[in-house]
């Protein structure tokens, strides 16, 4: 019998990809308006209404201060809701079969469901740009490409936290907790509204210790020029996490770990 | 003889303990139409989820056309069809994206794809369905979806997990005449199924699994012939009081008109018309009391 020639890869991982950015375009309803909804009522509440009243922030008018943080905010929800609510709904479905069964490769199925969180995040972050532009018009990026390849880094490092909260979960419960009780409160205290140099000196260190402070200051030194922290021990320990998630996810994926009886 | 699938001394102990399978091994020819069937829990869908990877096994080894699914995976489920037994395609995507997808996922490029998913959705039936939603499906439809997702990479083994329960007639019919086609221009083909009369209809070859365990490999037509006695069903012109006495012939009245036979292999049919025509009983019409295939099946089960 002939044996049929070898798998092409790229095309494995292009079908993946596309269908996972297909599935968070055919329910932009969901997706793409929430972010830009609730980030103008960031914009009017606390840039507009209150902002004015606070003053500057580092020398920055607050509206100003707080766009890098609300972007980032919005692409670190995305990516990771993106890759937990898609991998789940698989698992769920039992669609996740379609790929087990296929020959692609399990390194191929985590780019695969990343890229689509990545595009998810990246989508996010520029509508809710656009969004701030109508309240501060006349913003300008200090370091673009600093800001790019944060907001990639980011977006990598938040889907893949998403795919294995998803690889652990059994139940629409468990894609909700980690969100809720442990993304939100950390990116909230995490410098998105604040600079930590306003804190008392306790909470400015223990701040230190919030992961989110880290990616928010980055960003922020790349679209605004200043950041509360070291920008090479930031992008390091981001770039390790990133590492370490990988590997974790595709030993997880070679375990059949969730995926598999 | 080259196989399509070898397994050999495949044990699989889920982490509750629980032993589905107990070192089954099985030689499927290439080409064949391979009957696998055994009751619920026998270890039918362990076996074939540890094909197509779906289930991780304890020891042993699975090779797909000589290919070992340790060895080279991709390779090997680059020849492997699956028609799972429960809907495993996104209920939320269109009929076509959903096959179109599949063929992506075996590196079949969309430009390539297209033409060959228009023509399985036509030979399926699923043309004038292309643009609906999967959910939107009858039940019937979803199982058809599924076989033509399973075969868009025209795989050499297809393996179906009973993919005709609860379909209607027709549609089975329908899905037969299709399954024998394929079979014809050489796809090898494993069924499981719990309809016997419709692995009897279309495999040459059957295994019997219980337990864990393989009870019986061997040819559709060998494993008949053990049969020894088989049932008629005779509805009778006229009714009767009282059970006719006929020497060698077991019999018993279900009701006054239906009168119920049991015939030894060695025995005539001839004959037994014959007394009955002796004692003037006229038979209307005759048919097999049940499926021959389904006494034997409850008979290997139960040792």
């Amino acid at each position: 019998m002939e044996l049929p020639k070898k798998i092409n890869i790229a095309t494995t991982l292009w079908t993946l990809t596309s269908k996972e950015i297909r599935r968070f375009m055919r329910i932009w309803v969901q997706t793409l308006v929430p972010p830009a909804v609730t980030m103008s009522l960031y914009f009017v509440i606390f840039g507009s209404l209150i902002g004015p009243r606070i003053g500057s922030m580092d020398g920055f008018d607050y509206v100003q201060f707080m766009i890098p943080g609300l972007i980032m905010m919005s692409v670190i929800t995305n990516s990771y809701a993106n890759v937990v609510s898609s991998f789940y709904s698989v698992k769920f479905q039992k669609s996740i079969e379609e790929l087990l069964i296929s020959p692609m490769p399990n390194w191929t199925i985590l780019l695969g469901f990343i890229l689509g969180g990545v595009c998810r995040g990246i989508l996010v972050g520029i509508i809710v740009f656009c969004v701030s532009l109508f309240f501060y018009p006349d913003f300008t990026i200090a370091n673009l490409p600093l800001t790019i390849l944060v907001l990639f880094l980011t977006s990598i490092l938040f889907a893949l936290m998403g795919f294995i909260n998803a690889v652990f979960a059994d139940s629409f419960d468990d894609i909700s907790v980690i969100p809720t009780f442990v993304l939100t409160p950390l990116i909230y205290l995490g410098g998105v509204f604040y600079s930590i140099n306003i804190l008392p000196e306790f909470w400015r260190s223990v701040s230190l210790a919030n992961p989110m402070l880290y990616v928010v200051n980055t960003f922020r030194e790349g679209m605004l020029g200043i950041s509360d922290v070291s920008i090479s021990f930031s992008l390091t320990m981001i770039s390790i996490f990133i590492l370490f998630f990988t590997l974790f996810s595709l030993y997880l994926l070679n375990r059949g770990t969730g995926i598999r009886e | 003889m080259s196989y399509a699938l070898e397994i050999d001394n495949l044990k699989k102990v889920y982490s509750g303990g629980t032993e589905a399978l107990k070192g089954i091994s099985l030689k499927v020819n290439e080409g064949d139409f391979y009957a696998l069937l055994g009751p619920n829990g026998a270890g039918k869908s362990s076996t074939i989820g540890i094909i197509g990877t779906l289930v991780t096994k304890t020891s042993g080894n699975v090779k797909i056309f000589g290919i070992d699914i340790d060895e080279d995976v991709a390779m090997a489920k680059s020849m492997l069809g699956v028609v799972s037994q429960e809907i495993n395609f996104s209920q939320f995507e269109n009929v076509i994206d959903i096959v179109t997808t599949q063929a992506g996922f075996y590196g079949i490029k969309k430009s390539i794809a297209s033409p060959k998913v228009e023509n399985m959705l036509k030979r399926l039936g699923l043309w004038d369905k292309r643009n609906d939603q999967a959910r939107t499906l009858s039940g019937g439809y979803k199982r058809r979806l599924m076989i033509a997702k399973a075969l868009i990479h025209e795989p050499k083994l297809l393996i179906l997990d009973e993919p005709t329960a609860g379909v209607d007639i027709e549609l089975r019919r329908e899905m037969w005449t299709f399954l024998k086609e394929i079979n014809t221009n050489g796809t090898t083909i494993i069924l499981t199924t719990h309809y016997l009369e419709e692995a009897e209809q279309l495999c040459r070859n059957i295994g019997i699994i219980d337990q864990g365990e393989i009870v019986a490999d061997t040819s559709m037509k060998d494993l008949l012939r053990k049969l020894d006695v088989q049932g008629f069903v005779l509805d009778l012109e006229h009714p009767l009081d009282e059970v006719p006495v006929i020497e060698n012939y077991s019999l018993r009245l279900e009701d006054p008109l239906t009168l119920v036979t049991a015939v030894n292999k060695d025995k005539s049919l001839n004959n037994l018309f014959n007394e009955l025509n002796k004692l003037n009983i006229q038979v209307k019409s005759m048919r097999n009391e049940s499926n021959r295939l389904e006494e034997l099946f409850i008979e290997m089960v139960k040792k």
